[in-house]
């Protein structure tokens, strides 16, 4: 965890106002694992306050990227830098996904901007496991599909792919996970989370999910980012405990 | 050039301190800053039993500054000795104690087994917190029990007492006098503003807990006000705390009336701002050749 500068080296939108922002950054790629995020400082100024936490997407050398969608004044800010720009980044932080040998068969389940972590997670997963990646959003700009290995895709629209939501698709795709030794690694809202969750807990899958939650520090001090436990009374923290929980920790 | 401030009998080497609720317990910030360069560490509020905190949402931005409602979510006292005094031990700085409670007696009892702990420099009582329902806020805006619970936390150890103060109240320079008048060593001021946040397509409140406390650059100018309206009624050192991000707001608290200042939010975007802050601070003195740091206090010309 180190707060570095990074240059700008592109910015480019992938879809409906969906960014992708790769920084040269090489402390922060030298230890990054998929699933861990960036605190991001968006302006030299005091507006806005507060750095804005995005899920590393990818690593590639010595750079970093990021991918991103405009709600706000922040990430409004971050879609108008220039190439040679510098950044002032917070990371790598948090805990990201396990990648163990348990399992054969990785299942990525991304809904909307929730497919962020999973071109750096795709790249990191050894050779021998195989990766289906289950991609959905409401119409056809919002399925992302960047860096990911054979996608499957819905939209809630049916303007591209299965019509329905991410979790219905893999319902309708279940025949071909039967059999593998499976672990479903999932980002995006929070319903979509919820319903993840019910299908892996009802089949039985190893599940972990990349959660959110409205940060100040990034990395433990402010307690500002709570997530209810299922395992233990209290709370963990989203930035120091996760942001990537096993399903059977929290409560989503 | 003498940076050293005076609290009671606490020695600062740097006015410099970090203010309860925005460090943890020291933990994760010594990672990102030099605690070793800092005057003074403390504590979130630790209360007698451990308390969870608020639900989430606990955070919202708002302009130039954040509301928070973290509800004082901390591991409680003998959890607090245990795992996290330990760690604080190896470091050449002053950690002083935040406590909050919910009973004058919780204060009193929290500070005796506290005060047993070598480490601890000094304690800084939390009686304005405006996130939780029992406590904390009942008793900083009630004169009396400012007076009762000074009187008696002082009692009960001989290390410096800090009152901190709530800014909620319409005469702050009068509970400062209290303290002062009951044996308090010094005064911090300020604690958040109450401000609330509503989505207003959902016409529903951001944080859980409705309110929260407002923090961060936008506060400052008030912070200045109430150190100032302090510094012309009584004597004893004050604390400024409010919005500092940069040496030269941290001048402009001292300048004032503020002995020493803590800063809070600024670590959460800058962690090392206590390090750069104290540097400025010097560059500053030196330019305006200011000798000892202390003889800025109170400076100010009207
Ligand atoms: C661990 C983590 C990883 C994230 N990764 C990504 C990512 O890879 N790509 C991406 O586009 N976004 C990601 N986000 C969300 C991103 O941080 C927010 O979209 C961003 O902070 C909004 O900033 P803003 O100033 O544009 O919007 P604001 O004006 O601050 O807010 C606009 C809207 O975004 C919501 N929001 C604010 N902060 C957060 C937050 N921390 N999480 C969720 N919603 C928030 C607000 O409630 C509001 O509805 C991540 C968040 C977390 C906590
Ligand atoms: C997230 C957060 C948590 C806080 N927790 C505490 C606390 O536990 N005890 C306390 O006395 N003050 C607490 N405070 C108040 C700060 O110590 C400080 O008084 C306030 O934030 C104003 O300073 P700033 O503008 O520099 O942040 C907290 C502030 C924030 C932002
Ligand atoms: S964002 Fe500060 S503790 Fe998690």
């Amino acid at each position: 965890m180190i707060i570095a500068n990074a240059e700008v080296l592109q910015l480019i939108e992938l879809g409906n106002a969906v960014f992708l922002l790769k920084v040269h950054c090489p402390e922060i790629a030298r230890e990054a694992q998929p699933g861990q995020f960036c605190n991001v400082k968006v302006s030299d100024s005091n507006f806005p306050l507060l750095r804005r936490p995005f899920s590393i997407c990818d690593v590639d050398g010595d750079s970093l990227s990021f991918m991103f969608n405009v709600p706000g004044e922040g990430t409004k800010t971050l879609s108008h830098k220039k190439v040679g720009e510098v950044l002032d980044i917070l990371g790598p932080l948090g805990n990201g996904f396990k990648i163990s040998d348990d399992y054969e068969c990785a299942v990525f389940v991304a809904g909307g901007l929730g497919s962020a972590p999973f071109p750096f997670l795709t790249k990191a997963m050894p050779e021998e496991k195989k990766i289906y990646s289950f991609v959905g959003g409401r119409s056809s700009g919002d399925v992302i599909t960047y860096g990911m290995k054979n996608a499957i895709i819905s939209t809630d629209d049916g303007s591209k792919g299965f019509k329905g939501n991410v979790v219905e698709l893999l319902e309708a795709n279940k025949a071909i996970l039967d059999g593998a030794k499976i672990k479903v690694f999932a980002c995006g809202p929070t319903p979509m989370l919820r319903a993840v969750k019910d299908f892996c807990m009802k089949y039985g899958y190893n599940c972990e999910v990349s959660t959110e939650c409205a940060m100040a520090c990034g990395f433990g001090i402010c307690q500002g980012c709570p997530i209810q436990a299922l395992d233990k009374d209290g709370y963990y923290l989203v930035c120091k405990d996760g942001p990537v929980f096993d399903i059977r920790k929290v409560v989503i | 050039m003498d940076l050293s401030v005076q609290i009671g009998s606490m020695r600062l080497k740097n006015p410099v301190m970090l203010a309860s609720g925005t460090v943890g317990y020291g933990n994760e910030i010594s990672n990102l800053t030099d605690l070793n360069k800092i005057g003074a560490v403390i504590t979130k509020s630790v209360s007698l039993k451990p308390r969870k905190g608020n639900p989430p949402q606990r955070i919202v931005e708002t302009s130039s500054g954040m509301l928070n409602a973290i509800g004082l979510a901390n591991v409680g006292v003998e959890e607090f000795i245990k795992t996290k005094v330990p760690f604080l031990k190896q470091f050449d700085t002053n950690i002083v104690c935040n406590i909050a409670a919910s009973s004058i007696e919780e204060y009193v009892e929290c500070t005796r087994i506290l005060s047993a702990e070598d480490v601890i420099k000094a304690f800084e009582i939390n009686i304005s917190c405006p996130n939780v329902r029992e406590g904390g806020l009942i008793f900083g805006h009630d004169l009396r029990a400012v007076g009762e619970i000074t009187r008696k936390v002082k009692a009960a150890t001989d290390k410096p007492v800090i009152i901190k103060l709530s800014p909620n109240v319409p005469d702050i320079a009068s509970y400062a006098r209290v303290v002062s008048e009951e044996g308090g060593d010094a005064v911090s001021a300020i604690n958040t503003l109450v401000g609330t946040s509503f989505n207003i397509y959902t016409r529903k409140p951001k944080l859980f807990n409705v309110t929260g406390g407002l923090s961060g650059p936008a506060i400052k100018p008030v912070a200045l006000a109430k150190v100032l309206e302090i510094k012309r009624q009584v004597k004893i050192p004050i604390i400024g705390i409010g919005g500092i991000m940069t040496w030269q707001d941290a001048a402009e608290f001292m300048i004032v009336g503020a002995t020493a200042f803590e800063i809070g939010t600024v670590n959460f975007v800058n962690p090392n701002a206590g390090v750069e802050i104290a540097a400025g601070l010097v560059e500053y003195c030196r330019k305006m050749g200011i000798k000892k740091i202390s003889d800025l206090t109170g400076s100010y010309i009207i």
